[in-house]
């Protein structure tokens, strides 16, 4: 950890002489490829309502928090996103009502429940830094946090990705090939919701699913079969974490939703070789 | 994968002829509402079944209960095959009715099999024997040359063939194919029931098809089942489209078939 601060502190840089912008840019490495690779999943499979769903969810999870009382809520979160999660897919399939409707009635269910138990004795306000977050309050045992549990979702993501992708292209024919259990979905769900709720301190509610979502879609714009789609995204969500991060610091402003702006114009770049090649071609 | 090797070497030249699969009074009832009756159905090795029916006549339902995806009543039994070096718990290829992919979907013909046959993750490393699986199954089809297209790029015809490859793979006991043909061209669909029908002999594979194309599947199928929650006839095609009830739900596909195929 102190080797790696002092690489980057040679950086000839300004930014690079502070230890929170050191942290917040060893914390972006960490987790833009796993946000690029869960992000691939979610874009194929159709989900991105989904995982929105799931984010805003953990609103609730730190409702529950609060009033249980935790010191740490972040267990409430994940369990309560995860809880979202299952509840989605268990409405639909009881329910046979569309997918957008069921996930539309439970993210209203879950961010109104989650404001009214924030909004006890009227200072919702306190709460706010979740909403837009803060990267660089980011320290460095939480860095190690996210590097543990980045390996371990990555790893078991990546343990199910063959299987997620084959529901996403048609369930009916991954469950005739033995591949539509039910785990592989469950999986991906709680890896969204562990993802999505170990880095809402620095991103924030409102806008963490564009960065799941963004260097995917950005990547499917120019990419020809799944390797080069996966590595493109990581490419796109690692540059415009760095990228944005730096931006933030020169023009002073909140750095998830900077590199949320960086991701957008990589996206529109994009499109615009996607028609070009497609114009010529 | 390996499986699929060696039963290249041990095709099957000769038709056992062996009943492989019994349906016996197969029902199905979904909201109270009966959907299959009574439903007794033999399928035979080697030989390629066709289930025809009006819309609502359970045909999908009755391929999604062998599959096992509803809940029925009555028994399915699957035969061991001896000599094959086949398990006793076949396989079931499954070719989905149309299905739609995403269009934009970065997805290619490769990774389609990679995703269905292979546990290393696609997002990490491309193995080469999937890949050389896949050419084998592809060639079965005569789809080789679309291994590294994307599936968005694909016709209907050739989606469907590559699908169809797929559910060869690991090549099955039994095969059922759910409206393979709706909403291709003449000719595609002239390739692919070619393409299933010398696929049946040379596997010695039982084939349940469902088709609404009454005039093209019969020159290629050997039984045509009647279908309509009950079966209401059954029998070889010459047999089955004398049936009254047949002729009057497939009126205009008979009259064409009289005047284009005399």
């Amino acid at each position: 950890m102190n080797l790696l601060h002092a690489v980057i502190s040679r950086l000839p840089f300004e930014w690079a002489q502070f230890e929170f912008m050191r942290n917040a840019l060893l914390a972006v490495i960490i987790v833009a490829p796993l946000f690029a690779l869960i992000g691939t999943l979610v874009v194929n499979n159709r989900m991105a309502f989904f995982s929105d769903a799931i984010g805003h969810a953990s609103l609730t999870g730190l409702g529950l928090g609060v009033l249980l009382g935790l010191a740490d809520p972040f267990w409430a979160l994940v369990f309560f996103s995860l809880l979202l999660g299952v509840g989605i897919l268990a409405l639909q399939r009881f329910t046979r009502s569309s997918m957008d409707t069921v996930i539309s009635l439970s993210m209203c269910f879950s961010l109104a429940l989650g404001v009214v138990l924030l909004s006890r004795g009227g200072s919702f306000n306190r709460f706010s830094s979740y909403l837009i977050g803060d990267l660089l309050s980011i320290t460095a045992r939480e860095i190690g946090q996210l590097f543990i549990t980045s390996i371990l979702v990555g790893g078991g993501l990546l343990l199910g990705y063959n299987r997620i992708l084959s529901i996403g292209l048609n369930e009916s024919l991954a469950r005739s090939r033995g591949r539509g259990a039910w785990w592989p979905q469950m999986l991906f769900c709680a890896a969204i919701a562990l993802v999505v709720t170990m880095n809402l301190g620095w991103v924030g509610i409102l806008i963490i699913n564009s960065l799941l979502v963004l260097p995917a879609a950005a990547a499917r714009n120019i990419a020809h079969d799944a390797r080069q789609y996966v590595l493109i995204a990581v490419g796109i969500s690692l540059f415009c974490g760095i990228a944005g991060l730096i931006t933030s610091f020169y023009a002073n402003t909140a750095t998830g939703a900077t590199i949320v702006l960086v991701a957008m114009a990589c996206f529109m770049a994009t499109l615009g070789i996607k028609w070009r090649k497609a114009r010529v071609g | 994968m390996e499986n699929l090797a060696q039963h290249h070497i041990g095709l099957a030249p000769h038709l056992c002829g062996e009943c492989c699969t019994r349906i016996e009074g197969l029902e199905v009832t979904l909201n109270h509402h009966s959907i299959l009756e009574d439903i007794t159905l033999h399928l035979h090795c080697g030989e390629l079944t066709t289930l025809v029916g009006p819309n609502g006549a359970g045909k999908s339902m009755l391929l999604k209960a062998i599959l096992g995806e509803v809940r029925h009543g009555g028994a399915i039994h699957f035969l061991p095959v001896s000599g094959h070096g086949r398990e006793d718990v076949p396989v079931i290829g499954y070719l989905p009715q149309q299905l739609d992919f995403d269009r934009d979907s970065p997805i290619n013909v490769h990774d389609l099999f990679a995703t269905a046959v292979s546990r290393w993750p696609v997002a990490l490393w491309y193995s080469r024997r999937t890949r050389r699986a896949a050419l084998e199954s592809l060639r079965l089809v005569e789809a080789e040359h679309l291994i590294d297209r994307r599936i968005g790029q694909l016709s209907g015809g050739e989606l469907q063939r590559v699908l169809l490859a797929l559910s060869l793979t690991p090549v099955p006991n039994l095969l059922l194919l759910d409206e393979p043909v709706s909403g291709i061209d003449a000719a595609g669909r002239e390739l692919f029931y070619r393409t299933v029908s010398d696929l049946r002999r040379r596997f010695d594979l039982s084939i349940l098809m469902v088709s609404h194309d009454l005039a093209g599947v019969i020159a290629v199928s050997d039984r045509i089942v009647f279908l309509n929650r009950r079966i209401i006839c059954l029998g070889r095609p010459a047999e089955v489209i004398a049936n009254p009830d047949l002729r009057r739900t497939f009126g205009l596909d008979l009259a064409s078939l009289e005047t284009s195929r005399p």
